[in-house]
């Protein structure tokens, strides 16, 4: 039987990757991003997931606003590198599982969450990131990624409620696969951060800290969020904070922290990181 | 149209929702379209030409040479879509936050590194409003 046994959050600020790539990691602005990631490779690298299920939103790249999935699921046997502008991002193509993840769209839709399916998919920072900042820059990814990718661009995202509902689901997905896989789920995006207008630059580190608590401590009180408090107090994308939320609720209800990570800031935004285990 | 929304209070801030998505299509379609090195190129050669390429209205056109970023929000532009252009232009999201801020980089990298725009005085139209009022004495 297939089993979740931690899930990580992870801010996935594209600049991070950016310094990752032009050898900027040792940098002193950009070191104490990296600083507090050394525990989290070093627990990765023990922890050893067959799989990781990576929660995380498209900024315009395999999606436009030609399609708008809320919800879709990467079955594809590998996802190339999207070029963002800049040219893609020197790191690996990303390893699917087409098995599992054929498995967990079944899965889900029976169980009323009607996700897209998609075959063919470029991937952008939003899932290269969080694995460059785990991973470090290896030749190849260490194991297979199966992505999912949540609207978060176009207003409404799921709300966070949903977004728990879904976590719940796909952890029932998981648990009724038949091989014997060690899963870790991403939740990525946010902290805090506004990208756009005369009020970019906001932060609430107040707002994040709450958050990370009740991300452990009580998650079926972030799901009560409301998209306006979110918009208000993380910022106009700091809403992609739902996101986190799938991961919780793939997670048992108890769960053990085992690393907590905050930073202000990276470029324009509150870095947050979280490492869950469940107990059994 | 229906009625304003309650996100529409909160200052300096443009909820990209599907009114906004409808309206900006094709300056962000035109924007998607710079992920292909060979439009970069093209685009990058002859500016106006290549926009003319575009159904996008005169005003977005007209935003889009005068890299106006706020303009392009205002016309329906998405961030995300945006990142496109200034990437383009070899830009980050941190030098166009500044500009649409109104500071200079140096002043803006400043207050991050000081922990970021506060929430006090920046959640509600009204607490800008009223600093307006009291700037012009």
């Amino acid at each position: 039987m297939a089993r979740i046994i931690a899930g990580v959050t992870t801010s996935h600020v594209p600049a991070i990757g950016a310094a990752l790539d032009n050898g900027k990691s040792g940098e002193p602005y950009w070191k104490k991003v990296f600083d507090g990631y050394e525990r989290s490779k070093e627990w990765i690298r023990r922890a050893k997931p067959d799989v990781i299920l990576l929660v995380y939103n498209d900024h315009a790249s395999a999606f436009s606003l030609e399609i708008i999935p809320t919800f879709a699921l990467g079955c594809a046997a590998e996802f190339p590198i999207a070029d963002e502008g800049w040219g893609p991002r020197p790191v690996p193509k990303v390893i699917g599982h087409p098995e599992l993840a054929a498995h967990i769209a079944q899965s889900v839709i029976l169980d009323e969450f009607d996700l897209t399916v998609v075959n063919k998919m470029e991937v952008d920072h939003g899932l290269t990131v969080p694995l460059s900042l785990m991973y470090g820059q290896p030749k190849e990814w260490p194991c297979p990624v199966i992505p999912l990718p949540v609207n978060v661009v176009v207003y409404p995202p799921p709300t966070a409620h949903r977004c728990y509902q879904f976590g719940r689901a796909l952890r029932k997905a998981i648990r009724s696969y038949d091989e014997d896989l060690r899963v870790v789920v991403f939740g990525t995006g946010g902290m805090s951060h506004q990208l756009q207008g005369p009020r970019a630059g906001f932060i609430n580190s107040k707002f994040d800290r709450r958050f990370l608590n009740l991300m452990t401590r009580d998650p079926k009180a972030l799901a009560r969020i409301t998209h306006l408090e979110l918009l208000r107090e993380a910022g106009s994308e700091g809403i992609e904070l739902v996101m986190w939320l799938i991961m919780r609720g793939a997670l048992d209800e108890k769960v053990r922290e085992v690393h907590r990570f905050y930073h202000v800031p990276a470029s324009n935004t509150a870095v947050g990181h979280l490492i869950l285990e469940n107990l059994k | 149209m229906g009625k304003p929304n309650e996100y529409d209070d909160i200052p300096g801030t443009t909820v990209f929702d599907a009114q906004r998505s409808r309206q900006g299509y094709h300056l962000n379609m035109f924007c998607m379209s710079l992920m292909k090195a060979e439009n970069r190129t093209a685009f990058k050669a002859n500016e106006r030409a290549y926009l003319d390429r575009w159904p996008m209205t005169e005003a977005q056109k007209l935003a889009v040479l005068a890299r106006d970023w706020n303009g392009m929000i205002g016309l329906g532009g998405n961030i995300y879509y945006l990142a496109k252009l200034f990437f383009t232009d070899q830009k980050s999201f941190q030098f166009v936050a500044a500009v649409m801020t109104g500071s200079t980089q140096e002043e803006y990298a400043e207050m991050m590194l000081k922990g970021g725009r506060p929430p006090e005085g920046n959640r509600h139209a009204a607490e800008w409003k009223k600093r307006e009022r009291r700037k012009r004495g």
